[in-house]
This record gives structure tokens, sequence and C-alpha cells, in this order.
């Protein structure tokens, strides 16, 4: 879909410092020059033409528990097989299949180390494939939302 | 640190009920205090607390990148000299068009890439010109570089922590 300018500027300008108010749109509309209500209106529609992922808080995985990014080396024919499977845990919310070697990535969240760890654990006690595990060891940019262009 | 201070079982509920997301709606807080039972001020006050804590990276709206036509991500990696990264780094994750970029460590002999930088984009060009860019200002510090292109979505959900 095509984003007006109008609903570019505002798309951008929520991304990130949503104002922590009880009336935040009412806040956004101020700065804006904006009516309250068309800033709903235009969000909703958004939201309706699915140009929204998410509103909210974005958690910190990191200090909010621990994680890591994983990946195996599959072979082609067993890709299906092995993605479910590692979809199938809850701990997992992102898994993608990607052109390499290492074909599956995957992270993997939970409450501590301990419970990452079991997770990797099942998987390759299941799937004896090679397996990276890539815990961040600095993020130098993470989830802050990026301007769209 | 501050976030010891902050009621763990609250914030546990906290997570759980906003991981779905804020209702669009004059008084979104409200309505997420109404499900926990606490006043909407004290909740405005503990999300306030958790981002200062660093427990929330930002309160805002995440656009679906994909719906809106940014249809190309690519993860970049980079094999970069440890003497440079965290200069080089710093740099990389301050490109506009770089949403994600974390340095991980390298798992050899399987593995020596350190730097990873999610790009996007509307077309494959102008993802070219991205990592063109990146290559640029890494220079002489970046060993090797890959990139993987994704094949598949297979899952991708909000963080789901069980309070």
């Amino acid at each position: 879909m095509k984003l007006s300018e109008q609903d570019r500027q505002l798309l951008n300008r929520v991304q990130q410092d949503f104002p922590l108010h009880p009336e935040p749109f009412k806040v956004l509309s101020d700065q804006l020059g904006v009516p309250e209500q068309e800033i709903l209106d235009r969000l909703r529609s958004l939201e309706q033409q699915n140009a929204i992922s998410r509103f909210g808080a974005v958690f910190n995985h990191h200090r909010a528990g621990a994680s890591t990014l994983a990946a195996l080396a599959i072979p082609e024919h067993e890709i299906e097989e092995v993605a479910a499977f590692v979809s199938s845990f809850a701990e997992v919310n992102h898994n993608y299949q990607r052109e390499h070697e290492f074909n599956l990535w995957f992270v993997v969240n939970a409450t501590d180390q301990k419970g990452v760890e079991k997770v990797l654990n099942q998987i390759s006690a299941t799937y004896e494939y090679p397996l990276l595990d890539l815990p961040m060891v600095k993020g130098y940019h993470i989830d802050l939302g990026f301007p769209l262009w | 640190m501050t976030e010891l201070k902050l009621d763990q079982a609250l914030i546990k509920k906290v997570i759980s009920a906003t991981q779905n997301g804020l209702p669009i709606c004059e008084r979104p807080y409200q309505r997420i205090a109404e499900q926990l039972g606490i006043g909407e001020d004290e909740l405005i006050e503990l999300m306030q607390k958790m981002l200062s804590a660093g427990l929330i990276r930002r309160v805002g709206l995440v656009p679906n990148h994909y719906a809106l036509g940014y249809r190309f991500n690519l993860m970049t990696v980079w094999d970069v000299a440890d003497q440079s990264i965290l200069a080089l780094g710093e740099k990389v994750g301050q490109l506009d068009f770089v949403s994600h970029c974390y340095q991980r460590p390298r798992q050899e002999p399987d593995w020596h890439y350190n730097l990873f930088a999610m790009v996007h984009g509307r077309d494959e060009q102008e993802v070219e010109q991205q990592v063109a860019q990146i290559k640029q200002l890494l220079g002489d510090a970046c060993r090797a570089m890959t990139q993987l292109n994704s094949l598949k979505i297979l899952k991708k959900t909000g963080l789901r922590i069980r309070s």
C-alpha cells in the first residue's frame, strides 16, 4: 500500500516517544496541530489496512529475561520438519528460513538463561545439525524504529 | 539499579497485559489499568520507571514494514576487527535504514561474523546500495561479509513472557 504524506509523518512521529500521559493522542494533537479525533481515525484506518504491526511498549528482551539468536544448518529436504519443531516452542518468537548454509535462524527468549539453554538442548538432542548460539554482546541500535522514507 | 526497586510481580503483569498491544483509543492506559486492577496514574508511572530502567525500550507504534512496501529486508553480517567494532558498530547503528545492529560472538570455525545489521528497503537495488554504504563505512576494518536473504518467515510473534 502507498502511504499518504500525512500518514507517513504521523507514523514516523508515533514510532517512539509516544506520550506516557492519560490522553496521549491529545498530547500528540497539540504537538502536531491535528485534531485528536483525526489522529485516532487515521491510526485506526491504518490498523485496518494492516499497516501497523503493533502499538504499545517494546520490551527489552535482554533485560526482561534471557535471549539468543540461534541458527541451524539443515539439509534442504528436512528443513520444513525441523522448522516446524523449532517454531513449536513458545520461547521461539522469530523463525526465518534464510539463504545460507545455516538456513534456519531463530530467536529464543526465556525468563532466564537456563530456559534458553533448555530449548537449545532439546533442539540439538532431536536434530543433530550444526548449531550456532549467538547471544548479543552489545546492541548498537535495538528496535528503536526507523523513519519511513 | 532502579529496576530492583520496582515491583517485579507487577512488572510481569504489565508486560503480560500490554504485550498484545495498547488499544487505539482516547485513554489507552486507563483500559489496561482497569484490566490490571490498578490506577491509570499508577500504570503510567510504572511504565515511565520501566522506560528509565531500560526494561521498556520505547513506547510507540511499530509499522508493518512489509505491508508498507519495505519488502526487502536483509540480514547482513560482517567480520569486523575487534579493536574497531565499538566505534564502527555505533556508526552502522545510526544509519536510517538499519533497524537492528548488534555485536554477537564469533563461533569458530563455523561462524566468524561479529556484527549483525538488519537493513530494510523497498526493492533489491535500494538494499544493494545500503549494503555498499555499510561496506564503505567499515572500510579496512571489515575482513569479510555476507548477506542472508530471508526466504520465508516461519514464525513471528511479539515477546511472550508467561506471568
